[in-house]
């Protein structure tokens, strides 16, 4: 795959704007994310995604100049530790209900374009 | 009937003034003859509502009613309800008929309440304005030609139009309190992990929250009630005692101590909604309360935080859409890639594809100590100006929205204006605290005006004492649209 020199910036320069301008997303970079996130996209698409994107990240901006030295990330609303429960099973098979719904089922078995030659 | 409460409804389907099959088929009616303009609903299912109806009268006769027997309740699309369409106003759900119950659904159900319907919403509970939702935007009845806000648009409509006696929604960074305010009616995001997520269909898990939204405070605590409680189902559902939301409504307000953060009153604050805004602290000021002011000095970097975490959390949670077991799948394509790309393409709207490649970005290699772990640590930051807050006051008030209903279209072309307009609810989303919006008046245009009222962890009983007792003062949560 080819690689992009700007998902390369080593982690100090990243926060210095000089050195590092990835407030601005290239038509690449945009490309490259939509590929990731498996959505297919015109180049009209792609342009108008960037210039969304990059007033977006305009707005986001605005983070990179708060000192978070020494601040423990939050990556919940509780600081609650996860609940674990006991490993067994507590459903009722329901394969023909979830397949009824599904875009195309053959014997059982959800159907997908050949993946492996 | 269609202005009673519903402790005024319960009474009256229990002394059989009414039965709930002519209650539910009045409603129906009603949404008849105004959805078509209103389009607060997306799917309507009489046969499901009118059997739910019979066995709630059947449950009534017996003497073995709930507080909600019989009383029709509309549902926010985003909860899965069995045998019912749900697409999160999305066409990549277009044909999903779920196969289970959200634990929200079951709650009522259980409760004998009858499911009236599916309120149309922002796909994907992405938006503020309700003008995302593949089905058509939703008119707010106080000005068709203004938005109801979002991403909870269609129940806040339908409570205000009458269109149910009460109905749910979901507050990701201020969906139910922002069109509870644009609509003129009361809705409430609980802290989180007090309702269960299962069957929810997820945007951002760590600040997704469900909750009431209806006429009254007092409505309100009634749909707390059966809407609460622990789910094992959920991973981060609280264990926690039952507990009765009612069970302050009517304590004295002597005493309660209300800060005013200065940066909820400061520039970008509509002139119209400050006043009544304003108006309202003096009315609580007669009911007894002492004014404190405070600071959330945060308060500005909630909306850059929110716009990095929330897509985060989206772009993850949104992976699952991909054509294969549910949903939409694009009639033509080549290999499994293309498949993926073009279902995903098709079935997404342009502002759920913005937020999946926000969210993407941000976490991917390279970037995501910059974005993703900084906008962690700035959240704490957040949380933490709160926790000094509730140091000096008891609630915290403010204006719910910097203005009043905007029109349709207005800001539709521009995410960033719309993202802004969310800056006083985002950060009640990342710290988990509860908040919610009730109506203080009208604003330019006569427009409705929100009140919000956010409160310490766990502390819903006395927000709704507070709102409850506002209420009993004032008559704003009684005003109905002219339709």
């Amino acid at each position: 795959m080819r690689r992009n020199k700007r998902f390369m910036i080593p982690y100090r320069a990243r926060f210095d704007k000089a050195l590092n301008p990835f407030m601005s997303l290239s038509l690449a970079d945009v490309e490259k994310v939509a590929r990731l996130a498996r959505l297919a996209m015109t180049d009209p698409e792609l342009q108008a995604a960037r210039d969304q994107l990059n007033n977006i990240f305009g707005l986001i901006a605005e983070m990179q100049a708060v000192d978070t030295t020494g601040i423990e990330p939050m990556s919940h609303a509780q600081d609650v530790a996860q609940r674990l429960r006991e490993d067994k099973v507590t459903e009722a098979n329901q394969r023909e209900a979830f397949q009824a719904i599904a875009p195309q089922v053959e014997n059982g078995l959800y159907l997908v374009p050949q993946v492996i030659e | 009937m269609i202005n009673s409460s519903l402790t005024q409804l319960g009474a009256a389907l229990r002394t059989k003034k009414i039965s709930s099959v002519e209650l539910t088929q009045s409603y129906l009616d009603r949404i008849a003859r105004m959805n078509p303009e209103l389009n607060a609903y997306i799917t309507l299912n009489p046969e499901i509502s009118l059997a739910q109806a019979r066995a709630a009268d059947a449950r009534l006769a017996n003497g073995n009613a709930d507080p909600l027997t019989g009383i029709p309740v509309a549902q926010k699309d985003i909860f899965c309800a069995k045998g019912w369409l749900t697409t999160c106003g999305s066409k990549m759900l277009h044909n999903f008929v779920s196969p289970y119950d959200a634990h929200v659904i079951t709650q009522f159900n259980n409760a004998g309440a009858v499911n009236l319907g599916k309120t149309n919403m922002d796909e994907f509970a992405m938006g503020s304005s309700n003008e995302t939702s593949h089905y058509g935007t939703v008119k707010n009845p106080w000005d068709v030609s203004r938005v109801p806000g979002g991403s909870s648009g269609g129940t806040a409509a339908a409570v205000a139009a009458r269109l149910c006696a009460a109905a749910t929604g979901t507050d990701t960074g201020g969906s139910i309190r922002q069109p509870a305010a644009l609509c003129g009616i009361s809705g409430l995001k609980p802290t989180y992990g007090v309702v269960s997520r299962y069957g929810m269909i997820a945007f951002a898990s760590s600040l997704d929250q469900a909750g009431p939204m209806g006429r009254s405070a007092e409505d309100l605590a009634l749909l707390l009630n059966t809407m609460a409680g622990f789910d094992e189902r959920d991973s981060t559902s609280l264990q926690r005692e039952k507990e009765d939301y009612a069970r302050d409504l009517n304590k004295p307000l002597n005493g309660l101590r209300i800060g005013l953060p200065k940066e909820f009153f400061a520039e970008g604050l509509s002139g119209d909604v400050a006043k009544a805004v304003e108006a309202a602290i003096a009315e609580y000021r007669k009911l007894g309360a002492i004014i404190v002011d405070i600071s959330l000095p945060n308060t500005k970097l909630s909306i850059p935080v929110y716009y990095v975490l929330a897509p985060a959390e989206a772009s993850s949670n949104l992976s699952r859409f991909d054509g294969v077991r549910y949903g939409y799948r694009a009639p033509e394509y080549g290999d499994l890639a293309d498949m993926y790309e073009k279902s995903r393409a098709q079935g997404f709207g342009a502002e759920v594809k913005r937020r999946i490649m926000i969210g993407t970005y941000v976490l991917s290699h390279g970037y995501y100590d910059a974005y993703y772990l900084q906008a962690q640590k700035i959240r704490r930051l957040i949380a933490q100006d709160f926790t000094d807050a509730y140091k000096q006051c008891d609630v915290i008030m403010g204006p719910t929205s910097p203005s009043t209903a905007f029109k349709l279209g207005e800001k539709g072309d521009d995410p960033v204006q719309m993202y802004l307009s969310d800056i006083y609810t985002i950060a009640v989303n990342l710290a988990g605290l509860p908040g919610m919006s009730i109506p203080c008046g009208f604003g330019a245009n006569d427009m409705p005006v929100g009140l919000q009222i956010i409160g310490n962890y766990f502390d819903e009983a006395r927000m709704l004492n507070v709102a409850h007792q506002y209420q009993l003062a004032t008559d704003w949560h009684g005003r109905a649209p002219q339709l």
